[in-house]
């Protein structure tokens, strides 16, 4: 059982990380900018969508088996942290600190509303 | 790996303070030389990553398991961790494979991207505020972004003192 969860996480990871590369790929090829469009929308997306699927998975429609693929999975996979705080630090080193300062506030702040959102539209089912 | 060309130390350029420059490099590099489409064998060395990654996650968080109400000390250990590993391996990873097509992707877009997550930090936050503890969810958000971004400040720190470790102690063998 457990190595079934282990299989299903590593499934939706195997899927999850190379969407982030292909969409932060894609935005960052027309988006022209000084901050990391790429991961702001990936992570904007991906908290929407945990959002929802937790919300949904908190009223009883979502089963464990599917958590875990699409939730644990491709969610946890396609969002990414590191990348984020990565980006974030180099604004800083490039003497852009109202940039950093700006993607840091935007990512969070955004990144709550949109996961808000999101669970709430999964409770609402 | 690490002590490869010896010779090479003398013409070696000093270790650079600024990971902007290389870091910019790359990215030219990678919109020069940028392919109509992806390159399939990356993005399947990356998806292999990223299964590694989200396993290691699912791992971690089952170690440390999230109690409702409670600060997510699993999620807030895996993201500060992968940030100071980051930082570290993309310091480290450009100086000494300045060309790598592969170690990159995997290492740093597929598993590190993956182990970290920032969609579960995000309803990680909202289940907190949901359940009636704003102030935990206020201090998890904020101290999550604190502790993550000075985790890849010290990262890429670490690997440039192991950097000029490394050629202090090849300088001092000649």
């Amino acid at each position: 059982m457990t190595i079934a969860f282990f299989l299903l996480v590593a499934a939706g990871g195997f899927v999850g990380a190379p969407a982030r590369y292909l969409l932060d790929r894609a935005v960052t090829q027309r988006l022209e900018s000084d901050l990391p469009w790429g991961t702001f929308f990936v992570n904007l997306s991906g908290s929407l969508l945990l959002g929802l699927l937790i919300g949904l998975s908190l009223k009883g429609h979502l089963s464990g088996p599917a958590k875990a693929l699409l939730a644990t999975g491709f969610c946890g996979a396609y969002t990414t942290f590191s990348t984020f705080t990565f980006e974030t630090v180099r604004l800083v080193q490039d003497g852009r600190m109202l940039h950093a300062a700006a993607n840091a506030a935007a990512s969070a702040a955004v990144g709550l509303v949109a996961a808000a959102a999101g669970f709430a539209l999964g409770l609402a089912f | 790996m690490a002590f490869t060309a010896k010779g090479d130390a003398t013409r070696r350029p000093p270790v650079d303070p600024d990971v902007h420059a290389s870091a910019a490099e790359e990215r030219s590099h990678t919109r020069r030389g940028r392919p109509s489409r992806p390159n399939q064998a990356v993005v399947v060395a990356l998806a292999c990553g990223g299964a590694a990654g989200a396993v290691a996650r699912y791992a971690v968080s089952l170690a440390m398991p999230a109690t409702p109400g409670q600060f997510p000390w699993g999620t807030f250990t895996i993201n500060v961790t992968g940030s100071f590993v980051l930082g570290f391996l993309l310091v480290l990873l450009l100086e000494r494979f300045p060309r790598g097509r592969l170690a990159r992707p995997v290492i740093g877009t597929g598993f590190l991207g993956a182990y970290t997550t920032f969609s579960t930090y995000m309803v990680d936050a909202v289940q907190l505020v949901h359940g009636g503890h704003p102030a935990t969810a206020a201090a998890y958000v904020l101290g999550s972004l604190a502790a993550g971004l000075l985790a890849v400040w010290a990262g890429m720190a670490g690997a440039r003192v192991v950097g000029s470790a490394e050629r202090w102690l090849r300088d001092g063998e000649r």
